[in-house]
């Protein structure tokens, strides 16, 4: 047994071109950007600000940061995989061969579903929801910076995989016995078990973290049916997530075992079942949809109730309808493999509760188009996003029905039309939503607006690329393509194989043009500077907050009488009130444990993943050390005076209630 | 207005694919294949009654309502209506009410391990998905091919299945459904050929490297007699496949011709289903397998992988 298990130099992929540029690209601009840190000699900044900060603000930062940088990693994939079918067509191989292609499929799946949509979603969240219920932070301030640090750890492993060995050659998936050691023996099953399994435990611990903040830290008054509806989405996506993230670590544990120990939980031989971690596997991965897509529902209803200047219609049933979802969701796993062989009333049961969840989601739509009725609709960037969505978002609905007629999944099952409908709620639901959240409460996060004009150029490639590049895959689906193929040879799905990758290339120029719109928005974040607090005209608490808040959010709790509190404090002339004196606040203080913590546990695994046994050992020995050091700190709190705590509020409420009364003047 | 252009666009080429495209499932030679057609068709048009109302109405809406039409009437604090909550909770209700029963129905009727009732006597077709090719065992005439499959049309076909090895997905779009075939595990589909004709067969559920070259034809012959006349010629092939043929085939390899083989070992099919059963299966393999023999040094290596 090597010093370093199975890791050696071959582990590197010289011979791939590719692999090799990538490589260089990404060294120099880490060397760059390091280069720049220390020019402006920003390290202790990045350090005490960032990195250990326990501010549920700047952690939701950092979540977007992350989820931004995997999106050009899994959008560089997914452009890789349709050149690759735009060009192997008619006989040709192309330019990826299945050693390659295969590994780009799974990366691109995982990624995107759990290291860019995932960490999306948790960054909006932890910006946006302390601040919707009136709390000064999350219940657990360490364990927040502790989960985004594990996450981040997931990331770093599957991007290791890149230069360093090689990821899962199996589907997002990891179907045993694919994923057992007969049929993939290299370290990709591995990176993927670790990476799913170290970001899965943050996760875990962000979802248990926002439901105690939800139940035991909401401001005086706020009763449950008075949270703002994206806290109350949020909810219900971390319910789903602290019910269903076990069973993923669970089915994942046992595949380890598998592999590591020659376990047989999902082997062929010895009494194994494949089909048990698949049942598992989508009784996760079920509600994980869900638990992307429900968030996003709250951030269309925060965006149309807000820009149509309207309080949200169908408010309970917008609640309800999301607790409908949420249960409904457990309960039609089946539905991604009629194809095995239930019987008939096993299958069509699955398939009439999945039809169920359209219910409740047609109510949603249904809601939204009546609080935009009567309204006065400001189309916004938001807004954009929130039509784009609505209008996209009913087709891949339909398209969901209908697969879960188990007779037309059938001949739909894992075909292109799958592919499409997919990407039709993930891009058409979750991702604009996300997006829309972004542009939204950037401002709040950031203390400037955004760029609008490059913002609609962005939305418009997105909406169009989408629909160029997915329109076609319903079309192939039908033609009978299935998916993962390396290449074909079938003159009939040429032409739509060539429309999706022109589709891939617009939705390309959105995501360069968000690049353009930061840039433009930061060059000019003067003149786009939000010196209210208010830039929308908004209806909950967040927006009686300076943009970007104060770290302690609220100088005094406030009181809530109303779901659209801050309309109503307007209203009734309590926003902006000066007072003359303030209580101290209590406040945590930042730590290094939790970025520690993740290094030794991230160490781990890529240790577990090249059998480098010592190191492992180290690693969580290490771990745990930090973890027990932390517990028994005490020095972990301060108050912050009162004195400052005055100059800062009558700083922001003078430059708010200037702007205020010159609107006033001018209106 | 460009979203409803596309839109249009959109169902232009769908209403294209339903119509004109040769070849893919909305293509359907066998009966299986026209029922999933139709009810494809019946379940669109049932949700069509609730998704273009809801697109135009969000167009609608969008443009009547934008700001800076001072006359429209603005009410800001409107926000619930028992009658309009009532509607939009009972209008997906009823739709999906229907849904659910010809749901219902058609999974009872489609059902794969369902045989086709009156269409005369059955042909029994046992599928081996290989690494990764297709094997098809004849066990009435003792015949098998690799990556063929020929059958006369208008003769239902009953296909046992499993693999070998890895999860695949047995599929001829034009026929219809499709199953899994999984080591260990046998299950079944019910297809039949409303006419003659060649077919695209392939697996759907990716398994590997190879997994893009797991094509076959699916022949439907014109008549029994055809059929007779092509076993015949399969039967003069001196290639034959016992368990020890089988074995070599078995290694994986990519982008097979059609093999025949003229004689098939009698159960094969049989031993490769149970072939990880403890009482039946190969005991040097089970031995290695059994949890008291994990802990040899070879450990993470399975027999099977060793390959």
């Amino acid at each position: 047994m090597s010093l370093l298990g199975k890791l050696t130099l071959d582990a590197i992929p010289f011979h791939e071109p590719i692999l090799m540029v990538t490589m260089a690209v990404v060294v120099i601009a880490a060397a760059l950007i390091a280069a720049l840190v220390t020019k402006y000699k920003k390290w202790g900044v990045l350090w005490h600000d960032w990195i250990t900060s326990i501010d549920h603000k700047r952690l939701g930062v950092m979540y977007i940061i992350l989820a931004l940088i995997m999106l050009f990693r899994g959008f560089s994939d997914a452009i890789m995989m349709r050149a690759q079918l735009a060009l192997a067509t008619g006989g040709a191989t192309g330019y990826l061969p299945p050693e390659h292609y295969d590994q780009i499929f799974t990366a691109h799946g995982v990624i995107m579903i759990i290291f860019m949509a995932m960490p999306f979603m948790i960054g909006l969240m932890n910006i946006v929801l302390p601040l919707q219920i009136g709390a000064r932070d999350v219940a657990f301030p360490f364990l927040n910076n502790l989960s985004f640090w594990l996450t981040a750890g997931g990331a770093i492993l599957i991007n290791i995989s890149l230069f360093c060995g090689e990821f899962a050659k199996t589907g997002w998936v990891a179907y045993p016995p694919l994923s057992e050691m007969s049929f993939s023996p290299g370290v990709g099953v591995d990176y993927y078990i670790w990476a799913l399994q170290i970001s899965g435990i943050g996760t875990l611990l962000t979802a248990v973290n926002f439901l105690v903040t939800v139940f035991k830290m909401r401001a005086p008054g706020m009763r449950l049916m008075q949270m703002p509806i994206f806290t109350w989405t949020c909810t219900w996506a971390n319910i789903l997530i602290a019910a269903s993230f076990p069973i993923l670590t669970a089915v994942l544990t046992m595949l380890t075992l598998d592999r590591y120990l020659d376990f047989h939980f999902f082997t062929n031989e010895a009494g194994g079942n494949a089909m048990m971690y698949i049942n598992l596997f989508w009784a996760w991965g079920h509600p994980e949809v869900y638990i992307l897509i429900l968030p996003a529902f709250g951030i269309f209803s925060e965006v149309i109730s807000t820009f149509t200047g309207k309080r949200l219609f169908g408010y309970k049933s917008m609640v309800y309808a999301s607790g409908a979802i949420s249960i409904l969701g457990f309960i039609v796993w089946l539905h991604h493999f009629f194809t095995m062989g239930s019987s008939a009333n096993v299958n069509a049961f699955f398939g009439v509760m999945t039809m169920v969840i359209a219910v409740p989601t047609g109510v949603k739509l249904f809601n939204w188009l009546f609080t935009i009725y009567r309204g006065r609709l400001r189309i916004t960037v938001p807004v954009l996003w929130t039509l784009g969505f609505m209008v996209t978002f009913t087709i891949g609905g339909m398209t969901g029905v209908l697969l879960a007629i188990p007779g037309a999944d059938y001949v739909l099952h894992n075909s292109l039309f799958l592919i499409a409908h997919f990407h039709n709620t993930i891009i058409g639901g979750a991702v604009f939503g996300y997006l829309a959240g972004f542009a939204f409460w950037f401002p709040k996060a950031m203390g400037f607006k955004l760029h609008e004009g490059w913002g609609k150029a962005s939305f418009w490639c997105w909406l169009i690329g989408f629909f160029v590049a997915f329109m076609p895959l319903y079309v192939l689906g039908f033609l009978g393509m299935t998916r993962r193929l390396n290449h074909t040879n079938n003159p009939d799905w040429n032409i739509w194989l060539y429309i999706a990758f022109v589709g891939a290339v617009i939705i390309m120029f959105g995501i360069l043009f968000q690049v353009v719109q930061l840039i433009v928005s930061f060059k000019n974040r003067e003149a786009l500077k939000d010196t209210t607090g208010d830039p929308w005209n908004g209806h909950t608490l967040e927006w009686s907050t300076s943009s970007p808040p104060q770290y302690y959010n609220f100088a005094t709790i406030p009181h809530v009488h109303d779901i659209d509190t801050w309309t109503d404090m307007k209203e009734k002339g309590q926003a902006y009130q000066q007072k003359s004196s303030y209580a101290p606040i209590h406040m945590p203080k930042n730590t290094a444990a939790g970025v520690m913590m993740s290094a030794c546990f991230t160490t781990f695994c890529f240790a577990m993943i090249w059998h480098i046994w010592w190191l492992a050992i180290v690693g969580v020995i290490a771990g745990i050390t930090v973890f027990f050091k932390r517990c028994y700190t005490s020095d972990v709190d301060y108050y912050v005076q009162p004195e400052e705590i005055l100059e800062i509020e009558s700083a922001h409420n003078a430059s708010a209630t200037t702007f205020n009364q010159g609107k006033e003047f001018s209106a | 207005m460009l979203i409803r252009n596309l839109c249009n666009i959109a169902l232009g080429t769908t209403v294209l694919a339903l119509t004109g495209c040769k070849g893919g499932v909305l293509d359907p030679k066998g009966q299986i294949g026209i029922d999933e057609k139709n009810l494809i068709i019946i379940a669109t048009v049932l949700m069509l009654i609730v998704v273009i109302p809801v697109i135009v109405m969000t167009l609608y809406f969008a443009w009547k309502y934008r700001d800076g039409q001072d006359q429209q009437i603005y009410a800001p604090k409107w926000a619930h209506s028992g009658k309009i909550e009532a509607a939009v909770w009972a209008i997906p209700i009823v739709i999906v009410i229907v849904l659910g029963v010809i749901t219902w129905q058609s999974t009872q009727q489609l059902d794969p391990y369902k045989p086709l009732e009156g269409k005369g006597k059955h042909l029994t077709v046992e599928v081996v998905s290989l690494n990764w090719k297709w094997l098809f065992i004849y066990p009435e005439q003792g015949i098998a091919t690799v990556n063929e499959l020929v059958f006369p049309a208008n003769v239902p076909v009953e296909y046992k299945i499993t693999s070998e090895s890895t999860m695949n997905s047995f599929f001829i779009p034009q026929l219809g459904s499709q199953i899994y075939s999984m080591a260990g595990m046998e299950t079944k589909l019910h297809l039949i050929a409303n006419e003659p004709g060649t077919f695209k067969g392939f697996s759907a559920n990716y398994s590997g490297a190879g997994f893009t070259g797991m094509k076959f034809n699916a022949i439907a012959m014109p008549t029994q007699a055809d059929f007779d006349s092509w076993v015949s010629k399969v039967k003069s092939e001196s290639n034959t496949l016992s368990k020890a043929d089988y074995d070599a085939l078995a290694q994986p390899s990519e982008n097979n011709p059609v093999t025949y083989f003229g004689d098939v070992e009698e159960g094969l099919f049989h031993t490769i289903v149970m072939k990880y059963m403890q009482a039946h299966g190969d005991m040097n393999k089970m031995h290695k397998a059994m949890p008291e023999h994990s802990g040899h040094a070879n450990h993470t290596m399975h027999s099977e992988g060793e390959k």
